[in-house]
């Protein structure tokens, strides 16, 4: 779950984590009170989930309460990712003296989180390391113990900072970890992290991005925050509902499949075949004839989609439940394009049969399949 | 031969009264696992399929002489029972349990690394030994057949769809492990190369790897230096889209890293042929031995 910038800096507020004064605004004329609040110049600032939202406009500068009226009302008609603006942060604008980096995430390899910070911040991470890898430091959080105040010190002493920076800095390191941990977070990053001309620390801006597998264990916070954890369209919630895994893409062949590997290489053979998936479907494990007319259903609920390839690995998915759901799908009248099914595995014959009797071809392999269903695409377009 | 997995492990199933539970104790049992006890805290004197259920861990290793684990546990309490495990010594803990917190998922990697037991998922179809007749985990057992070749995977039905195909090809498998679908799992793909490494019985390996993160471009670079044998690859996710998690936790490329195509090249260059399609795995193991 991603948090909006706004939403982070209320948490990071909570631990005691400087940001600059502002407050978020709904529209133009509340931009101009927050501003009025201020009583500096203000940064205004978009509130979407999409990187590289300074590329795209998305932050203003006003020095009166006046401009930054006018800079909302131009930032709350964008679009930036293709998502709208529901509202802008409104925030002083802070007296630069340097732009810091400061993130923690997990890293895959050591299973740690790795607090990751570099003085020269303001650019994305990804571009830092390509750039001037040396000027990342990195330290990795002892699961056991995990990070502790000298450490937090050390990220500063190491980042190149000196007197009274380094317990500053330090303690911002030390904050961050706290809300990594009280919230189960997967990636945070600052940055830019503002050291200001008077010295002080800030966070300009604020990534939170929440593990959904813990996410039962933040109820109340959710709750704070009066709206659905991820965005999503119908067909995304109902595969959501339906505990399968849904991703819509631009070609025209939905791959309907059990297991995320399976589906995967489903996507593959098309594409090995010339031809372009439009859905990833996972059905999960064990899926039952209901489960199976559900996710033809909500596959067929895409208009990109000309073709549907079912391709079933039975294990704990038995084949003649998957021939029943494709069975009531069409007798429904659900299956309105071209279908090619294979399916193999436990129960395949009793599948087979069904299928058979109901004059619904099937194949054998996985690469007959997909090559079959490229072909049906070609001849309905 | 084989790894992590033998004749004699003695199975506990955690969970055992559940659905999942159950459902998979009676498949372990069919296929010829010896399982041994179950856990489900407060129904201790039942049974399921004949197998004694005890209230703890400590518990079922004291009456049954239990050494692995598997957990069928709810995400939410399934690092728990994975402590409980690890803290038993039950070495391998075998947790196929999805969505767990990596958070969780962390603790019980380092917990057991500390005591030396290798823990494997979560999000994993398990270990099986088609010569030893065990499986511990949730594969359909007879597509798999015994023979030489060690099988790691990112991934379950995908690794079923090889396995059958390498049957039907008359090629045999030593042990299969699904080294689980999540970002933080706990034997990682360069782990698996070693322990395969060290079994005498296991004459080439297949890596059926995915998308995300980047454990099979390490692995490559340990077989280029340390690993003599045959060795195939399959890498899933070469269409996948930047920035979408494809069904498991892992499967995401983040910016330009963990894309299938930097996979497919490390391997290659470490002399590993990698497969376009999931039944070429069969036809290049049979043209490397």
């Amino acid at each position: 779950m991603k948090l909006f910038e706004h939403e982070a800096k209320d948490i990071f507020r909570a631990f005691n984590l400087p940001t600059p004064p502002g407050g978020l605004a709904k529209t133009p004329k509340e931009a101009r009170e927050r501003a009025v609040e201020v009583g500096k110049p203000v940064a205004v600032k978009a509130m979407v989930l999409a990187g590289k939202r300074g590329k795209a406009g998305g932050v203003k500068f006003a020095d009166t309460p006046q401009e930054a009226e006018k800079r909302a009302e131009e930032i709350l008609k964008m679009r930036i990712n293709d998502l709208p603006v529901s509202a802008v942060l409104v925030e002083e604008k802070l007296n630069v003296e340097q732009e810091i980096y400061a993130g923690i995430t997990v890293d895959r390899n050591e299973r740690k989180y790795v607090v990751i910070g570099s003085a020269s911040g303001g650019m994305s991470i990804e571009e830092l390391a390509e750039k001037s890898p040396e000027k990342i430091v990195k330290m990795y959080v002892d699961p056991n113990l995990g990070f502790q105040p000298y450490e937090a010190r050390q990220m500063a002493i190491s980042m190149g900072f000196k007197g009274k920076a380094i317990s500053q800095l330090g303690s911002f390191f030390q904050k961050l970890w706290n809300i990594v941990e009280a919230y189960d977070v997967e990636l945070t990053e600052i940055n830019p992290l503002i050291l200001t001309k008077e010295g002080k620390f800030f966070a300009a801006d604020a990534r939170l991005n929440i593990d959904d597998n813990s996410l039962f264990r933040h109820k109340a916070m959710i709750e704070k925050l009066k709206r659905e954890p991820v965005e999503q369209n119908d067909r995304e919630r109902m595969a959501t509902e339906h505990d399968m895994a849904y991703v819509e893409l631009d070609g025209n062949i939905a791959c309907i499949c059990n297991g995320a590997g399976l589906t995967m290489a489903t996507l593959d053979a098309v594409s090995v075949y010339g031809g372009e998936a439009s859905t990833f479907l996972d059905l999960g494990g064990g899926a039952d004839a209901e489960r199976v007319e559900k996710g033809i259903e909500i596959a067929l609920m895409y208009p990109k989609v000309k073709a549907i390839l079912v391709n079933i690995m039975g294990g704990i998915t038995r084949c003649d439940e998957v021939a029943k759901g494709i069975l009531a799908a069409r007798d429904e009248g659900e299956i309105t394009t071209p279908m090619v099914i294979r399916m193999v595995g436990t129960n395949e014959e009793e599948g087979q049969e069904i299928l058979k009797e109901a004059g619904i071809p099937f194949l054998k392999t996985m690469e007959e399949a997909a090559s079959k269903v490229v072909e049906l695409v070609k001849e309905v377009a | 031969m084989a790894v992590l997995v033998d004749k004699d492990t003695r199975v506990v199933v955690q969970g055992i009264t559940g659905t999942q539970g159950r459902y998979h104790t009676a498949s372990m049992l069919k296929y010829g696992t010896k399982v041994v006890a179950g856990t489900s805290p407060g129904k201790s004197g039942q049974e399921v399929n004949g197998v004694p259920v005890f209230d703890s861990i400590s518990e079922a290793v004291k009456a049954e002489d239990a050494t692995a684990s598997i957990i069928f546990i709810p995400a939410p309490f399934a690092g728990d029972a994975a402590l409980e495990a690890i803290a038993a010594g039950l070495n391998p803990v075998v947790v196929i349990t999805e969505h767990v917190p990596v958070k969780d998922e962390i603790r019980m990697i380092h917990a057991a690394k500390q005591k030396g037991i290798t823990v494997i998922g979560p999000n994993t179809p398990g270990v099986i030994v088609p010569g030893a007749k065990q499986k511990v985990g949730i594969m359909p057992g007879h597509v798999f057949s015994d023979g030489k070749v060690g099988l790691m995977s990112r991934s379950g039905t995908l690794t079923y769809e090889i396995a059958a195909g390498m049957t039907n090809a008359g090629i045999g498998i030593s042990t299969a492990i699904g080294l689980g679908g999540d970002p933080c799992v706990g034997l990682t793909t360069i782990e698996g190369v070693k322990l395969f490494k060290e079994d005498k019985n296991t004459k080439a390996l297949v890596i059926v790897g995915e998308i995300g993160g980047d454990a099979e471009e390490r692995a490559a670079t340990y077989i280029s230096k340390e690993y003599d044998l045959p060795v195939v690859g399959f890498i899933a996710g070469r269409t996948a889209p930047p920035g979408k998690r494809m069904g498991h936790a892992g499967a995401i490329i983040s910016g330009s890293a963990g894309t299938a195509a930097a996979k497919i090249k490390a391997l290659n260059d470490a002399g590993v042929e990698v497969a376009e399609k999931p039944s070429d795995v069969a036809r290049l193991l049979k043209e490397s031995l």
